[in-house]
This record gives structure tokens, sequence and C-alpha cells, in this order.
């Protein structure tokens, strides 16, 4: 069971969420000039990463948000949760962000 | 907007967990190990959603007497209203007031504004939970921490208790909870419940 920060709620387990695949993946800028390929590559491929993965998860049960979460995929550490439209943290920053979100939920949030 | 019916089906209505009535009030523990459990059903809740920086929210902070809470947990009260924080621009009014006043007084407030208000009283019915050990009850299926010192009365958060998605809200230190499942969620939440229950009935296993 994965624990994942929401940006808004804090800390819940795994099964109050919905995954939404790989963040950061571009609307093409002008969609009718692509070939197939492209639209394919755009609709169906998708990275296959090993180590820290940018993926979008959903607060289904929660606040209902859609947010980004950075994962670890060989040791399913959840890296960093952030704010549709914040830049992806880098996993290095990213390990001082959880701790200082650890901080903050334990001690500021009462 | 869809017209209210205030007289005649009323009368007809039925609370989702009104066949379970005499189970939860059989089920009552008293005394040390108390805890009981009830349905009150038909409260007015209004589903609000609005900038919380705009000035229609501003409109309808006046209207309620109350500021619209901005953390996730908190709540706030004034008069018959109490506001729950469901999301950075979604809250949720539960209310002693009429529900058709309450949400047209609302919608007045929103004046045509980027936002919604929404009754949604049939949605959810309410399950009060409530003794010395409603807690250990609840934390049989709920993930987050309920003790005293993360979660206290006028607390209320959106989240599961065993499988079904539920608002939780704290009301009082005895502890009292009410729960909001949504009405079709509600006769297996109640049944989960009363199991749950079951064991403070019985001499305490050491």
């Amino acid at each position: 069971m994965l624990l994942i920060s929401c940006p808004w709620c804090g800390p819940r387990d795994e099964t109050e969420y919905h995954y939404g695949g790989q963040a950061h993946v571009a609307y093409p800028h002008s969609p009718a000039d692509l070939d197939d390929r492209q639209w394919a590559e755009y609709v169906f491929y998708r990275d296959n990463t090993k180590g820290p993965f940018a993926e979008r998860w959903m607060h289904s049960t929660g606040c209902r948000r859609w947010f980004n979460v950075l994962r670890d995929t060989v040791t399913n550490e959840v890296l960093a949760a952030y704010r549709i439209g914040e830049p992806r943290p880098e996993p290095q920053q990213a390990a001082a962000h959880a701790a200082a979100q650890a901080v903050a939920h334990a001690g500021g949030e009462r | 907007m869809a017209e209210q019916i205030t007289a005649g089906p009323a009368r007809l209505r039925r609370s989702p967990l009104a066949h379970l009535e005499e189970r939860m009030r059989a089920a009552t523990v008293t005394g040390p190990r108390g805890v009981s459990l009830s349905e009150w059903p038909y409260i007015t809740m209004v589903s609000l959603r609005v900038d919380p920086e705009s000035e229609a929210a501003a409109r309808i902070e006046k209207t309620l007497g109350a500021p619209l809470p901005r953390r996730c947990g908190d709540t706030t009260s004034a008069g018959p209203h109490t506001v729950l924080w469901l999301g950075p621009d979604e809250w949720m009014v539960v209310s002693q007031a009429e529900h058709p006043a309450l949400t047209a007084e609302l919608t007045e407030a929103l004046d045509g504004d980027p936002g919604s208000v929404v009754d949604v009283s049939a949605n959810r019915t309410t399950l009060e939970l409530s003794g010395p050990m409603a807690r250990e009850v609840l934390e049989k299926g709920c993930a987050l921490d309920l003790h005293p010192r993360a979660f206290e009365p006028g607390q209320a958060v959106s989240t599961q208790v065993g499988p079904v998605p539920v608002i939780l809200w704290q009301t009082d230190e005895a502890p009292s909870y009410r729960l909001f499942p949504r009405a079709s969620f509600a006769d297996y939440l109640a049944r989960w419940l009363l199991d749950a229950i079951d064991e403070y009935a019985r001499p305490e296993v050491t």
C-alpha cells in the first residue's frame, strides 16, 4: 500500500486515489498537422522508466483534484507530490521536499 | 431550476436506512464500552463551488454568516449552518434550515458568477456514531489518524470507512462522529458498522 501525500489533504492511503498515467505529456500544439504515426505516439506511447517517474493521480475519495506524483518505479517510494502546473522536482530536491512535507504535516497541520 | 417539492410526496419519502432503524436501536451499547448508531434522515445539504478569492465567495460568506474554511479538515459554523471543506473550491453546507430556502439564498448570493449551488440533500444520509468506543469502531476500517492529537471536534474530512467513501465529521468529544455516505452505500455501511459494534455488547476478551 502506497502512502501518497495529496497536496491539499495530506497523507492518505493509495485506495483513496485513482491513477492517471504518465504526467507532463503535452497536447500537440497543432494536432491536425500530425501524421498517423505521430498521433499514435502521442496517444499510446509512454515512457517505461526505471527510477523516478512523474505520473498523474487523482484524490477521488478526498478533494477530487488531479495532481502529479514523482514515484521511484524500482523502490515504489513516493518522492514528491506537487500540484498541476508546478514544475517536476528533481529527484534530489524531491527527497528534501518529501522530508519537509512530512515535518509540515506532523507539526504545522496541528 | 427544477421545482421544489414541499408537500404531498414529501410525506411518502423513505430514508435510506428506515429499514434498519430497529436494528440500530437494538445494537446500542451503554456503559464504559458504550457506542450507539442512529440515522438522522433528511438533513439539508447544499453543494457549493466557487473561487474562494472571488467577490461571490465573499457574498456567500456574508449570507451564511461564516467564512468558508480554507484548509482540509476545517469546518466553520454559524447559526443552523456548518460549512465542511471538500476541496480548494468546493464545500458542503450542512444545515438545520429548509433546503429550498437555503439553496435559494445561496443562489442569490452567487448571483450568476462562476460557481454552483446545488441542493444535494437526497444524495447522502447521515449516520451518527457516538460513545466511548466510537473511535475504536471507526478505526477498524478507517486508515486516518483519529486520535485526539490529530483529529478533534469540528474537523471533517472526506475519506473511506471500510470500502465506503464517506465524509466523516467529528462533532464532540464523547466522541461523536457523523458519517455522510451516499444513499446507495448507506445500507452497506450501516450493516458494516453494526457488525463492528457487535463485540462491545459482549464481555471484553482479554
